[in-house]
């Protein structure tokens, strides 16, 4: 059996190869290349860079596979950069990680699984995979605190089947203790927190530099529409976001909407920021088929707990209906539905829902 | 492994590592000193000289310039000969990169630059050289034969053409591709300028020379203590040197033999593929080297087929290698005129010294029954 693992150069990514060198599994290593900087060169700092591909390279040298870095920048650039900054001119807050991971990761790499031989496809996520007889299950990570079953759950029945994700049976601490018993280069290599194309810079730089029109300026208001004051580009809020409004008001002050035709944000106090619910979009389910129970738990965001609420369908969309009022989620980001320690499926927030 | 790649680098000649030993060991002199020590080194370095300016022709050995290797020979021939304000370039749009980029370089820096279109083979016309050469043009840089397609130039025509309307117009030849299996003998009526690389001849990597006709001056492009006249500052890599004289005169002893059995493994390699599987051989029908073959096989991407031949014991190559090993865009088949769907289809598959119709038939077997898997 030969396995195909997509190496970051971080060191999950490392052990999960070697763990399945230990499984027996012939290993063949690959990094994706995704994002160029300008003449075409990898970006040198940040995430994806010449240096983190040099260090699946050597890592892979050190487990003794072939390693090779594959071309995946025009898709990578198609499916996810050009729809990141087209969903912040559209008021929404992207998750370019769940988008790479629906397009690149798991449809364009996954069918190249079978082109190079390869049985199962490897990343180092913190999340499992089991099957048993009512097929392949998509798990929480054993290590709560490193969960990213969020950022999978748009995989169905034909990728689960084909893919392994060793290192969500750990804690992250034992992958770095594995890492560091194997002498692996990348046992004490901090997490990357950064979006890869955007390096270790600001976002919102990255965005007026290849999407100028989000860094146009515009009034922030409250929620009877008093101008408050103004901000330098929609790009910088999110739904919810507290600090860095740049208004001085006596208590918290939440971003409750964004208007992205009129370039407004509308700040209002915690009670404005609670809602009932959220529509979402391409939702897809990991069994393959909506779940026979309505009750599920929801997660509205990556950093956030799943919370109790009723999935239904509603049109084209899906409506989450929140047991208990909620901070509004931002829309852009992925609503994903749980049974306990499993992801049933989930898809993208596409507004919010106020009874 | 069968290693057909023979065009990015070749594995060191035995006796050519024996030639070198003594330079990696006891005889770690500094050639630019008094001593004994040092003269030793000298005396390798010179007698390295004369013997590479014998196995070209060169009436003189202080016309070989050691460099660190063919981009460097490039580099200096380029820049070189063209000071700045003084003079332009005239190049092909299938050079090297080493070639383009420091052309681009010296167009960035305030010089005329004419980068000629090819043919569909990859060749430029002696015609549209000379049209695009007068009195002004300081060199004239096209390469003897193409690294990625191996098609040859007619770089006596067009040196002949360029003589003709430019009289103080140089002309330099990248002869890095095609020193294995081609004549490279300087000639009153050939080139000014000739690069070579050791690597690609059975010589170790990081060395080359430049050949520059007797007279001519070139700005160094690397500034220091004036070793090499001038031309060429840093302390001499004696070992390298010594290994580049000694993989270039048995590079040239062994020249006939070379192309005729090299050509046998590849003439057989690209028949065997033909009746197995579907494939279009890049310019097959204009002057190649021996050595190479182009080859398109529709529908597959050849960043896959290269990871599935590395897997299967087949090493083979595509475009130019980028820093992170990704594949880049041929510039060479962009000037060719190929679509980039073909372009991303297509395979370089480089026979090297050892090679012969058994490996041409060897090499076919696996790179179809891979190509079948993949179909």
């Amino acid at each position: 059996m030969r396995a195909l693992v997509a190496m970051s150069g971080g060191v999950d990514s490392s052990v999960a190869a070697a763990l399945m060198i230990e499984a027996g599994y012939d290993v063949v290593g690959v990094t994706l290349k995704q994002w160029v900087g300008a003449g075409g060169a990898m970006p040198t700092a940040g995430c994806c860079t010449v240096s983190d591909a040099e260090d699946a390279r050597r890592v892979a040298a050190q487990l003794d596979v072939p390693y090779y870095v594959l071309d995946y920048v025009d898709e990578f650039t198609e499916a996810v950069v050009e729809p990141f900054g087209a969903s912040y001119l559209a008021g929404f807050t992207p998750n370019p990680c769940i988008e790479c991971n629906r397009k690149v990761r798991f449809s364009a790499l996954l069918d190249r699984t079978n082109e190079l031989d390869a049985d199962v496809l490897v990343t180092g996520h913190h999340a499992r995979v089991k099957s048993d007889g009512d097929g392949w299950h998509l798990l929480r990570a054993v290590d709560g605190t490193k969960d990213q079953s969020y950022v999978l759950h748009m995989l169905g029945q034909p990728e689960l089947s084909r893919i392994r994700l060793p290192i969500g049976e750990m804690a992250k601490t034992e992958v770095r203790r594995r890492a560091a018993d194997m002498g692996l280069r990348t046992a004490a290599k901090p997490d990357s927190q950064d979006i890869c194309f955007v390096g270790s810079g600001d976002y919102r730089d990255f965005l007026s530099e290849n999407f100028p029109e989000t860094a146009l300026p515009g009034p922030v208001v409250d929620t009877a529409g008093v101008v408050l004051g103004e901000h330098d580009g929609v790009t910088g809020f999110t739904i919810g976001q507290r600090r860095g409004l740049g208004i001085a008001v006596g208590e918290a002050r939440y971003v409750v909407d964004i208007d992205p035709a009129e370039r407004t944000i509308v700040v209002g106090d915690y009670g404005d920021l609670l809602v009932d619910g959220c529509t979402v979009s391409d939702v897809s389910f990991t069994s393959g088929s909506p779940p026979a129970d309505a009750a599920v738990t929801v997660k509205v965001r990556y950093r956030s707990d799943a919370v109790r609420a009723t999935v239904q369908p509603s049109g084209d969309e899906w409506e989450v209906a929140f047991e208990e009022p909620h901070p509004a989620p931002a829309p852009g980001q992925a609503a994903v539905f749980y049974d306990g320690d499993r992801v049933l499926g989930g898809g993208t927030i596409t507004g919010v829902v106020r009874s | 492994m069968l290693y057909l790649d023979h065009a990015a680098t070749t594995p060191l000649r035995p006796d050519v590592r024996d030639a070198m030993a003594p330079y990696i060991g006891e005889r770690f002199g500094n050639p630019s000193g008094i001593h004994t020590t040092a003269q030793q080194a000298r005396n390798a370095v010179e007698e390295a000289r004369e013997q590479i300016a014998a196995s070209i022709g060169a009436s003189r050995p202080l016309e070989i310039v050691f460099t660190g290797g063919g981009t460097e020979a490039d580099n200096l021939a380029v820049l070189g000969a063209s000071r700045p304000g003084d003079g332009a370039i005239v190049t092909t749009a299938v050079e090297h990169a080493a070639v383009l980029e420091s052309a681009r370089f010296a167009e960035r820096s305030g010089r005329a630059v004419t980068i000629l279109p090819v043919d569909r083979w990859g060749r430029v016309s002696p015609e549209d050289v000379a049209a695009a050469v007068d009195d002004g043009t300081a060199i004239v840089s096209v390469m003897m034969a193409n690294n990625e397609t191996g098609v040859c130039q007619p770089v006596d025509e067009i040196t002949r053409r360029v003589r003709e309307v430019g009289s103080r117009t140089l002309v330099h030849t990248d002869a890095v591709q095609a020193f294995a299996s081609l004549p490279v003998e300087v000639r009153d009526s050939g080139p000014d300028l000739i690069s070579v690389s050791a690597h690609k001849i059975g010589g170790p990597q990081g060395v080359g020379f430049l050949f520059v006709r007797d007279g001519i001056e070139l700005e160094p492009v690397i500034h220091g203590g004036g070793q090499e006249l001038g031309r060429r500052s840093g302390t001499h890599n004696v070992a390298a040197i010594v290994g580049l004289a000694e993989a270039v005169k048995a590079s040239v002893a062994d020249r006939d033999r070379y192309r005729t059995q090299v050509g046998s493994a590849r003439d057989r390699f690209e028949y065997d593929l033909r009746s197995r599987t579907n494939i279009e051989v890049t310019a097959g029908d204009a002057p190649r080297l021996a050595s190479h073959t182009h080859v398109r096989f529709p529908g597959i991407a050849a960043e896959t087929l290269l990871v599935r031949l590395d897997l299967a014991g087949v090493a083979a190559a595509a475009g130019a290698a980028c820093h992170s090993g990704a594949i880049e865009t041929s510039h060479v088949l962009d000037a060719m005129g190929v679509e980039p769907v073909a372009a991303s289809e297509s395979v370089r598959f480089s026979f090297g010294r050892d090679d012969d119709e058994s490996t041409g038939a060897a090499a076919a077997r696996i790179v179809s029954n891979v190509v079948e898997d993949l179909s």
